[in-house]
């Protein structure tokens, strides 16, 4: 181009190509732009040397801050526990049943178990611990496998029906009704007589229903239904129930029980944490 | 017989495809090409149905104007609105699935495929389309020459449609390799890999044939996006297949390899695909809106090569305190902070174009549509090098702050500058004199802005939550809330979040409403945006 194309609203130069009918101005790089633009390279060399960075041929270099972020991790963690001032140490050594007689050890406890909690055991026992159908209530005072202190540390550390503990909670109601040991008049007879025991509307007492109870039942939940914490039976004369309260679940329980399963914690969260959730649901207001 | 190679090429695909399906070894396989011999077969069918194309002379030239191949533009104005819609539209469903669970519409339309549908409708169908769309409607005009083939040019369009219907059923069908953005399996990745070869020598052909002395901008990052495009695509999609008559594949990499291989893909689609193609796309029309000079040229090259050779080392950033080597960390971390100027570089360049025209920001709606795409390309690749910070990753990794930071670039930057490409081009390659209802135009304007806003502004609160109810810890050293109590705590956010979606896809009916209309050549009567500029204040 010979003669130099002028933008006539800028009075900037332009380069003299045109595409399409656009065209390009010849203005300089904005200083603010070029000097941020250094000063970020700067930056970053500056930060490479700080920090690992640059790979040399069997590893890369370490900075001059001796940075790792494992290193960062462990360091984080380490004063994580030191700021614990040794609880969960102390809470590794004490027996469980003296965890809880011991008040600062019980509100650390406490609080670790409440946090467990909301992960491991929200999902089938609600977030309030108030269970659901097929899963108990932690919060009222009763209990499949008991409920003091040692006896709850078992029932989580091991769990109930657990294929992969053997010390693990474990019984087998028999099928009345699927393998024939009782009719289906029978059974309706006893349903009957399990739902007077506590007032259950439909609930009759017979002495029919009377003698097939005190037959079939009372071995493992008492003559008078206030089950057996031993073998895991649970009481039957009260409104508590883990299979809805009407005469209907308890036809379809006697004929063909429902076997629940809780996993055992102990192998996948260790003692000390069995240990805290065993006094944050002792603690939840149950707790005998 | 014009069409009779097409129609031959579509039949014997659609038996091909056929026969496929018939001996393929999994049920998805078979369904999948049962499907792509369908679409290929409706495609021989229309072509045959349609009638010959009149064997007209040469029309005689009365300008030294070349002949532009128009039609695959065409088609592709349209589809980047339908497909922009769908995408949206997918977009709201998803974030209504987020919101109540319920929604989850077992198996075809749960959130696992619909995530990777509604990103792919949008990044690549949406963003793909208007990129193919808008490059060759550039490339064509700023180097005064045709397209090289009008043939090729067909086959790239109408290629890349059956690698996004290929695509899109596969993810419904629950086929993928679960490389994100990268999810079509290894028959579909082949498949575009031809149509992208095809593409680089139809792109590349019409530059050296051009007429101009020069390669204008544009198409210099038109082009750095359709190699770095190629070359990402097939690194990152290097697998092999269980069977050739199979839907599975594994990758050629492992663990952390894999990893970084990925999330070098990942950001680099960001960077070259997102970033670099609609940057030539605005190179263009800008400047073209704007009827003004780009602002300097200095600036585009030295952030065109800047832009260029720092974004591709800044994918390490995506994994930040992992199994990645601390070094590789930090250097995804600097090389992102280094990128921050190169990408102001073209928002500066945008924006400083309308010296002497920023009187048009308040008269026309295109412009307007311009300035707010490149503010918020402004506002992301700012909030970019600071989230690749490793201590506010920290916070912000895994969290809706990532979610919203890409939000702002696509419905912010991809979207906006997307349409003011439509609105600009669909007048001109129909022969009309002006859209059907530029006061339509500022709705959508308005619509999609609002939508962004509150779209951004949730996720910044809901993210910025989340990531601090995860850290949050109890006096005695525990952490306060499970995730699932995280989750419950973003109920009110999805709901917004999905509103401000909503507000979008408005703006997208309302596009697709106007530029049907002006393509059937109406003119709404409506009171005309007032042109004259208002007395300035003494």
């Amino acid at each position: 181009m010979s003669d130099k194309d002028v933008d006539q609203v800028t009075g900037v130069e332009t380069t003299g190509h045109e595409w399409d009918g656009i065209k390009e101005l010849n203005n300089p790089l904005p200083r603010w732009w070029l000097w941020t633009f250094y000063g970020s390279i700067i930056f970053s060399i500056g930060y490479t040397i700080a920090f690992p960075a640059w790979p040399m041929i069997s590893s890369a270099t370490t900075g001059v801050l001796g940075y790792s972020s494992r290193a960062d991790l462990h360091a984080d963690v380490a004063a994580a526990r030191a700021a614990q001032g040794g609880m969960l140490e102390a809470v590794t050594t004490t027996p469980v049943a003296d965890i809880v007689k011991d008040d600062g050890l019980a509100r650390f406890a406490r609080a670790g178990g409440e946090s467990l909690y909301k992960v491991y055991c929200s999902q089938c026992h609600g977030t309030g611990a108030t269970g659901s159908v097929g899963y108990p209530n932690l919060n009222d005072d009763e209990w499949i496998w008991g409920g003091t202190i040692d006896q709850v540390y078992a029932t989580i550390a091991h769990g109930a029906r657990s294929p992969t503990d053997q010390d693990t909670h474990f019984n087998d109601m028999p099928a009345f009704g699927t393998d024939g040991m009782l009719t289906a008049e029978d059974i309706d007879r006893v349903a009957k007589q399990v739902a007077s025991l506590s007032g259950m509307e439909g609930g009759e007492a017979t002495p029919e229903g009377e003698q097939l109870f005190a037959d079939n039942c009372a071995g493992c939940h008492a003559e008078d239904g206030a089950g057996m914490v031993d073998v895991g039976a649970p009481s039957l004369n009260d409104k508590v129930w883990l299979y809805e309260g009407t005469l209907a679940a308890l036809r379809e329980q006697i004929a063909l029980p429902r076997h629940g399963v809780m996993p055992a914690w102990g192998a996948r969260l260790g003692d000390a944490a069995v240990k805290q959730l065993a006094v944050y649901v002792h603690g939840l207001g149950g707790g005998q | 017989m014009h069409y009779l190679p097409w129609i031959i090429v579509l039949g014997g695909g659609a038996f091909f495809a056929l026969v496929l399906s018939g001996l393929g070894q999994d049920a998805a396989f078979s369904a999948h090409w049962g499907i792509i011999a369908v679409v290929l077969g409706l495609g021989a069918i229309i072509l045959m149905r349609r009638p010959e194309p009149a064997a007209v002379a040469a029309p005689v030239s009365r300008s030294d104007a070349p002949t532009y191949i128009d039609g695959p533009i065409r088609a592709g104005s349209i589809l980047t609105v339908f497909w922009g819609c769908v995408g949206f539209l997918v977009g709201l469903v998803i974030a209504l699935q987020l919101a109540w669970p319920d929604l989850n519409l077992e198996p075809w339309f749960n959130f696992g495929r619909m995530r990777p549908l509604h990103t792919s409708a949008v990044v690549f169908a949406f963003g793909g389309t208007a990129l193919i769309t808008t490059s060759f409607y550039v490339v064509q005009r700023t180097c005064r020459a045709p397209m090289i083939s009008e043939n090729l040019a067909w086959f790239v369009f109408w290629g890349y449609q059956l690698f996004i219907v290929m695509a899109a059923t596969g993810y419904l069908l629950g086929i993928t390799q679960s490389r994100e953005y990268a999810e079509p399996e290894w028959y579909v990745d082949l498949w575009l890999t031809i149509v992208w070869v095809a593409y680089l020598i139809l792109f590349l052909g019409t530059l050296i044939k051009r007429k101009e002395p020069h390669i204008y901008v544009a198409n210099w990052f038109y082009l750095a996006f359709i190699v770095t495009i190629a070359l990402l695509h097939v690194v990152n999609n290097l697998a092999m297949p269980v069977s050739l008559l199979g839907s599975k594949s594994y990758s050629l990499f492992s663990g952390v390899q894999d990893a970084l291989t990925q999330w070098w893909y990942g950001h680099n689609a960001v960077g070259f695909f997102l970033t670099a193609g609609f940057l030539g796309m605005m190179y263009y029309f800008m400047p073209k809106q704007a009827e003004r000079p780009v602002y300097s040229y200095r600036l585009s090259i030295i952030h065109f090569w800047a832009l260029i050779f720092l974004y591709i080392w800044a994918g390490p950033h995506h994994l930040h305190y992992t199994a990645l080597p601390d070094w590789a960390q930090t250097l995804g971390m600097v090389f992102s902070i280094m990128l921050w100027m190169p990408s102001w570089g073209g928002m500066i360049n945008g924006l400083m174009t309308l010296r002497g025209a920023w009187d048009k920001v308040r008269t026309d709606p295109i412009i307007r549509m311009m300035v707010i795409a490149i503010a918020f390309y402004g506002m992301s690749t700012f909030e970019g090098p600071v989230m690749s910070i490793k201590s506010v990753n920290g916070l912000s990794h895994y969290t809706d702050w990532t979610i919203g930071h890409v939000h702002s670039g696509a419905l912010g930057w991809v979207g906006m500058i997307s349409f003011a490409a439509v609105y600009f081009m669909v007048p001109r390659l129909w022969g009309r004199r002006q859209l059907y209802s530029p006061r339509m135009v500022n709705w959508h304007f308005w619509l999609a802005t609002t939508g962004i806003v509150i779209y951004a502004a949730v996720m910044w609160v809901s993210g910025i939550m989340q990531g601090l109810m995860w850290r949050e810890y109890d006096d005695q050293g525990f952490l306060v809330y499970s995730f699932a109590e995280t989750v419950a705590a973003l109920h009110p956010y999805y709901i917004a979040r999905a509103f401000g979606g909503l507000l979008y896809l408005a703006g997208g009916l309302v596009m697709a409403f106007n530029i049907w209309m002006t393509i059937r050549g109406r003119v709404r009567d409506e009171r005309p945006i007032p042109t004259t500029a208002l007395q300035p204040a003494e």
